[in-house]
């Protein structure tokens, strides 16, 4: 009952991880269509700016552990968003009118670019995140030791998930978002300026995964600059899992994804940690090709 | 409150689809533009709207220069379109759809008197508020891409192929609303291959042919005139 309480709980706070990143490709597939293959590595950024960060200001000793990552979080989040704007000015926004394979190209090229230049800046050794930020407190749920750390990045990951799904559900600039997902021409239509959407979806997906790459940061206590491409593709299976394009589906997919991961590296063996997480993938996508949660209704003609 | 459009040319790529065409729409006015597959009828409302550039020549709202704007800013002076094919947004409810049609004003008393009207004007739009627009009618998604462009309280409304796909009697209940819209005080440009319904509805009418305004007329002399008889209207 331990092992899998164990289990259950580090399932979904990777899980939580997954998601976060997850959201970043749905959305910005929502809205152009494309996948942004560099999304693994802003996570990838994330993971090594809060690493900066932490061992440069000392500000967990100033502010107290909690509030000092909190506010680590949240610069993480603006840099990496900052980040993904940039991309999407600089590789993306020339090619809008181009045959959808430049972009795609562009993407890769992107990515091999920011993974290259966390390579150059930080070297290419594995960085190890300073053990003492937060306390390695282990409390009690249900009567079960849990770590800290493992709660607060599950209660992190929701707590985020939450407030963009009511952004892009309770606000008029979240149904722009959805408006322009859905048709572009007609969006415009209505007034929506869909450059504006595109581009605060470019800051809204690489802030979460920034965030993600901090969680990672300091769940695991190291990161290596190629972390990003592993965690971009389990990220962007629990995006088709859960029916690209679909908010709720990528928050779905990823916990589903964290979850299936764990108990299948506990009870089956962890070697087929990986080969469960995408069999998992084949099989839905065998029942249910739109994914969980993809396509809510067939547009009739 | 005139829409005024001086020699406009449009492009897709190399082939140009408008070769320098002349129109010219007066307050509250009907006006329809007919001509067949291919003539540059909705590529007029597309370059009006913004979602097409104007290469060459002016289209003037107002004394405002549309073509010189991005889609979302022709929204702002007034001008709302409802595009060929509806084009509502199929997993968004009837109410959220009419909601992103008045995504341009911030006045919600005015956003409510205004569905109230639409409410009015489509009874059934109100009884499937909160039905996805993707499962309503082709009738009820037109009805509804009306509504939702209303919505914007413009002063030119751009209607491009309402009866595309409809049945008689919906296409003359959506007819009569279209005429209902313009004695409130809504002007309108009318893209319809249906040339009859069009020409009685409408006080004037241009023809297009590959790019070009072939003619001008009256309404009813267009009705009468013999070559419009022959093209459009299935002769006699």
């Amino acid at each position: 009952m331990e092992e899998f309480f164990q289990q259950l709980t580090n399932g979904l706070a990777v899980g939580g991880i997954y998601a976060l990143i997850a959201l970043g490709y749905t959305m910005v597939y929502g809205v152009l269509k494309l996948i942004n293959f560099a999304h693994g590595d802003l996570f990838t950024l994330g993971a090594y700016l809060g690493f900066t960060l932490l061992t440069s200001f000392g500000l967990s000793d100033r502010v107290g552990p909690l509030l000092g990552v909190l506010i680590l979080a949240l610069m993480v989040m603006g840099l990496v968003a900052l980040v993904g704007m940039i991309l999407e000015r600089s590789a993306y926004k020339p090619l809008r009118q181009s045959p959808r394979l430049s972009a795609v190209v562009s993407a890769l090229g992107a990515s091999i670019f920011i993974q290259n230049s966390i390579m150059l800046v930080y070297g290419p050794n594995i960085q190890v995140y300073p053990h003492n930020i937060m306390p390695d407190t282990v409390i009690h749920l249900f009567g079960m030791p849990v770590p800290l750390m493992r709660i607060l990045i599950l209660v992190a990951s929701v707590v985020l998930m939450v407030a963009l799904y009511l952004f892009i559900q309770k606000t008029r600039t979240g149904t722009a978002i959805r408006a322009a997902a859905i048709d572009q021409g007609a969006a415009a239509l209505m007034g929506i300026n869909v450059d504006r959407v595109i581009m605060l979806v470019f800051l809204l997906g690489p802030a979460l995964g920034g965030s993600a790459g901090l969680m990672v940061g300091l769940y695991y206590g190291q990161v290596n600059f190629t972390m990003g491409w592993v965690y971009g593709l389990k990220a962007f299976t629990a995006a088709i899992l859960g029916g690209i394009g679909n908010i709720p589906g990528a928050m779905l997919g990823g916990l589903l994804l964290g979850l299936v991961e764990a108990l299948g590296a506990a009870y089956i063996s962890i070697a087929w940690k990986d080969a469960i997480a995408f069999g998992v993938l084949i099989f839905i996508l065998i029942v249910r090709p739109t994914g969980l949660l993809g396509e809510r209704v067939a547009d009739k003609i | 409150m005139d829409l005024v459009i001086k020699d406009l040319k449009v492009k897709y790529g190399n082939v140009e689809a408008l070769h320098g065409i002349n129109l010219r729409v007066e307050p509250r006015e009907i006006v329809t533009i007919l001509g067949a597959n291919g003539a540059g009828k909705s590529t007029t409302l597309m370059a009006i709207s913004g979602l097409v550039p104007a290469c060459e020549g002016e289209i003037l709202f107002n004394g405002m220069a549309l073509h010189k704007m991005k889609p979302h800013q022709v929204v702002k002076t007034g001008v709302a379109q409802v595009p060929e094919g509806r084009r509502v947004f199929g997993t968004l409810t009837v109410a959220e759809n009419l909601h992103l049609g008045a995504f341009t004003t911030r006045d919600a008393a005015k956003e409510i008197k205004t569905r109230d009207w639409i409410y009015e004007l489509f009874p059934v739009l109100k009884e499937r508020r909160e039905q996805l627009a993707g499962t309503l009618s082709g009738g009820e998604q037109q009805m509804l891409a009306i509504g939702r462009a209303l919505m914007a309280d413009p002063k030119l409304l751009l209607l491009d192929e309402p009866s595309l796909g409809l049945a008689p009697l919906i296409i003359k209940r959506i007819f009569d609303t279209v005429r209902q819209i313009n004695e409130a005080g809504v002007t309108v440009v009318l893209v319809e291959q249906n040339a009859r319904a069009a020409l009685k509805l409408a006080h004037r009418g241009y023809v297009l042919e590959v790019g070009n305004i072939v003619l001008e007329d009256q309404a009813s002399t267009l009705l009468s005139n013999e070559d419009v008889q022959n093209a459009y209207l299935g002769g006699h």
